[in-house]
């Protein structure tokens, strides 16, 4: 059985004129399957997430069917119930997952005990065990600091961090890389494939970047004006998409082969 | 003779929050761009490539160094006397919608320049210049008439290469001008700076995060790491035998696109690289606590940019060890 | 075509039901203070003797009753609003034009010039305004023209404030470097670019100093230090009123609720303006 299950999802935005940003998209996502969702600003992507989760604003509604695990997300309380327990999230600001004044240590510590009914001093060795699964050093002197004091890939990794505590079976990822350095990026896209193997996660990405999409995918949907334009494995499509609409995305992208 | 002259250009931000300690943005830069020559600037964000170009600009004063215009020193020319040489260093900004006044209609904008710049001009004038300026970038004037937040970034985009061009410039500085766009329109507005590029001759330093946009464009480039020029070669060069290992880390950090992509990058992921976070000594080479090839006297001694070979520079002490590239060999 | 920022803040300011009200009633009021006391068969002065103190009502031709003089209070009270508004006007222009200069110069120039011309801001503000009044109408006597120098040379000083604080924002937008670029000097940036975009906030700010300055005019003037007998304002028809409180109450009251009313609706909408020109801001 698939582990997240959308089916014929539709997310729209109360207004004038009302605004469909996603338009009765089907997508299910197996077990440590990494999927990505790939699309140009507008194409919707990122409401797709938003939308199995019940993190729209306040003038959205999500229409359709999203199974995470058997439950149905769309109905009752089942979406908050599973964010940040079985779907844990990366944003593309790692400060969306970080309060900004209070201690790493104590931010890891306090979802080690809600998410596994941890005593403090376990929940204190759970957070250090995690600080070094994201492969930061001097995890003691890091589990005192304050979000501020550290760079902008070292904040992913503690937002990667606490993600991972509660051990979720899927993870969320908006655009992780987007707002990091390109020698970092890479750092952290082979973060993001060594969590899920090692963690037993499947994936479901956000990314504008065909070049994220290659580093972490199994599958991907192309996305444009809030439908999939084009759904393949991978491999297949990087050897040479289907569609126009996505020959035209992978043809754009600047890469250092061919040069004059 | 060089068209534009860089020596020894520093310029430093006071600390915030500290004591007034200067930090310096850029440190001890030189390089000269030929007439018509495109010239690349890569390197990571808050390493100086944007306060560089705005230095040469004067949007933020020297602390130290020369800037040399056509063989006339301009660093140091009093504002009145500076100002008409705008005619000839023009600008594109980054974020096409932060760099267009949102009060001013396209062709309003576009037409600004040729005010102060090229006096004696009727208004009426001016705008028709302004037109067929934007119309050369592909901006009707259906599209000219409307207000920045009525468009897209790529036309914005068009419009922002417009103001700049209109004044007829010698120099356009272009600080990271498709960032901020989406992929497809990235390729319009290289493929339009291209066109521009041969058509006119104009000569430009093309700043940017993207090696691979820099390489496209500009046939040398120069990377930039914390301030300083730590390697400059031409593009063919510079990717199939970098000398320094940033920009060997520069290189592996382009994501590939293909089916093997994956694999790869799981490979890297099995043995975890350690973090470092350390801003480097002053004295010694700034990439030392993160190089792979480093030795002690790195640590103490700043490494100059020098020749290695016809027109390449690299600042590393170790680069004669290497002189097929870095490309070859696996880091330790 | 207009830009069309301004079209969407007009469709916005159209759906919200108090701030028009508001509009609706503040367009009245100053059509009642312009035209109102043409249409009313008393002079200004003229006195009724045979209805002193009438109340609301019941003396023929008097609608809101007489004062103690048998003046008709309705023509004094839109007398006085016309007086009171033409003040809060002029004021709220003359703070407009310099409090938007001198904030605006000093936020793009910053550094030392910014610092000594906001140092001037402090030292005024540092001034108690109403011993600044009393000094004023000793020196140059009691008059409106005295009243709206005094106000005027107070009210700028906010609108200069927050002025500043938009431009040392604005002087760092991308748009701002792109005009040094293109060659402008100081004055076309700060006129071209620097002021229209900072219209938004000064537009409602002015709107909510006008109430702000009706308020002290009146105050001064129910002092004695504002306008004085036999010229009407608002602030001294309720300081009249207030003596007559026991006897007369409507003397307070008419001019009072015409004052409440006037500053509500001048709040209200200053309110409807702001979230209408900054939507994003509630």
């Amino acid at each position: 059985m698939a582990l997240l299950e959308i089916r014929a999802l539709t997310v729209e935005f109360a207004g004038v004129p009302m605004v469909t940003a996603v338009n009765g998209i089907n997508l299910s996502i197996e077990p440590r399957e990494s999927v990505a969702i790939v699309g140009e600003s507008g194409s919707g992507k990122s409401q797709v997430l938003n939308g199995c989760v019940g993190l729209l604003a306040a003038n959205g509604r999500a229409r359709g069917s999203v199974r995470f695990d058997g439950r149905e997300l769309l109905a009752g309380g089942n979406a908050a119930a599973v964010r940040g327990r079985g779907i844990g999230f990366v944003f593309q600001d790692a400060s969306g997952s970080l309060t900004p004044h209070r201690r790493i240590g104590v931010q890891l510590a306090e979802v080690a005990m809600a998410a596994h009914g941890l005593a403090q001093d376990a929940a204190a060795a759970e957070a250090r065990r995690m600080i070094d699964s994201v492969h930061l050093p001097d995890a003691g002197r890091r589990l005192l600091q304050y979000p501020h004091e550290l760079s902008g890939g070292m904040r992913q990794r503690v937002a990667l961090a606490l993600a991972l505590v509660a051990r979720p079976k899927l993870l969320f990822a908006d655009e992780p890389t987007t707002a990091l350095d390109v020698t970092v990026q890479a750092e952290i896209l082979v973060l993001i494939a060594e969590l899920c193997r090692d963690f037993d996660m499947a994936l479901l990405l956000v990314t504008h970047d065909l070049g994220v999409v290659a580093a972490l995918a199994d599958r991907i949907a192309v996305m444009q004006a809030g439908k999939f334009v084009e759904e393949a494995r991978a491999a297949d499509f990087f050897a040479g998409p289907r569609h126009p609409y996505s020959t035209n995305l992978l043809a754009a992208v600047p890469t250092l082969a061919g040069l004059p | 003779m060089n068209l534009l002259e860089l020596r020894g250009v520093t310029v430093t931000f006071r600390q915030s929050g500290t004591s007034a300690r200067q930090i310096p943005a850029v440190d001890r830069v030189d390089f000269a761009v030929g007439e018509h020559e495109m010239l690349g600037l890569v390197g990571e964000s808050g390493c100086g490539k944007t306060t560089l170009g705005r230095a040469i600009l004067r949007l933020v004063p020297l602390a130290a160094g020369e800037v040399h215009w056509r063989g006339q020193r301009i660093d140091r020319l009093r504002p009145r006397v500076f100002r008409p040489l705008r005619r000839e260093l023009q600008c594109v900004f980054q974020d096409p919608n932060a760099s267009l006044d949102p009060r001013m209609t396209l062709v309003e904008s576009v037409a600004e320049p040729l005010r102060a710049l090229d006096p004696g001009t009727r208004a009426g004038e001016r705008a028709s210049r302004a037109q067929a300026q934007l119309d050369e970038v592909g901006i009707g004037a259906n599209l000219s008439a409307r207000y920045p937040h009525q468009l897209s970034g790529g036309q914005l985009q068009r419009a922002v290469i417009a103001r700049a061009l209109v004044v007829n410039p010698r120099f356009v500085v272009c600080d990271e001008p498709v960032s901020a766009l989406d992929v497809s329109v990235q390729g319009q507005i290289i493929g339009l700076l291209e066109r521009i590029r041969d058509d006119r001759g104009l000569a430009s330093l093309f700043i940017s995060h993207n090696l691979a946009v820099v390489a496209r464009l500009c046939e040398r480039v120069m990377v930039m790491f914390r301030g300083r020029i730590v390697e400059a070669a031409g593009r063919r060069a510079l990717i199939e035998s970098p000398l320094h290992p940033y920009t060997r880390e520069l290189l592996d950090a382009v994501p590939a696109m293909d089916a093997g992509a994956r694999m790869r990058l799981l490979g890297r992921a099995s043995k975890p690289r350690p973090v470092v976070d350390d801003p480097g000594s002053a004295a010694g080479c700034p990439f030392a606590a993160r190089c792979p090839h480093v030795l002690p006297l790195c640590h103490v001694e700043r490494p100059p940019l020098q020749s290695a070979g016809g027109s390449r520079l690299v600042a590393c002490h170790r680069a004669g060890e290497w002189p097929g590239g870095l490309r070859g060999l696996t880091s330790a | 075509m207009k830009s069309s920022l301004w079209r969407d803040a007009i469709a916005r300011l159209r759906g919200d039901g108090l701030a028009m009200t508001s509009l609706w009633l503040l367009v009245a009021l100053v059509i009642a203070a312009v035209v109102g006391p043409l249409l009313i068969g008393y002079r200004e002065d003229e006195i009724d003797w045979s209805h002193m103190a009438a109340p609301p009502f019941e003396a023929a031709g008097h609608w809101l009753g007489t004062d103690r003089l048998g003046r008709d209070l309705l023509l004094r009270t839109l007398l006085g609003l016309r007086v009171s508004l033409a003040i809060a006007i002029a004021a709220t222009l003359v703070s407009l034009v310099i409090g938007v200069a001198w904030g605006a110069l000093a936020g793009y120039l910053r550094g030392r010039t910014d610092a000594l011309m906001m140092r001037f801001v402090d030292v005024l503000y540092a001034l108690p305004q109403v011993f600044f009044v009393i000094i004023l109408t000793v020196v140059f006597g009691r008059g409106p023209l005295v009243l709206l120098v005094a106000i005027g040379a107070f009210g700028w000083l906010t609108m200069a404030r927050i002025v500043r604080g938009q431009a040392l924002a604005l002087r760092e937008r991308e748009f701002v470097e792109a005009a040094v670029v293109g060659g402008a000097g100081t004055l076309r940036i700060v006129g071209r670019h620097v002021v229209p975009n900072l219209l938004g906030p000064v537009i409602v700010y002015a709107t909510l100093t006008v109430p702000q300055v009706i308020l002290v005019e009146s105050f001064l003037s129910f002092l004695g230090i504002g306008i004085q007998e036999p010229l009407a304002s608002l602030g001294n028809l309720i300081a009249d009123g207030a003596a007559e409180l026991e006897t007369a109450p409507w003397m307070l009251a008419v001019p009072a609720g015409c004052l409440v009313l006037l500053v509500f609706s001048f709040n209200f909408f200053g309110d409807g303006l702001r979230d209408a020109l900054d939507p994003r801001d509630r």
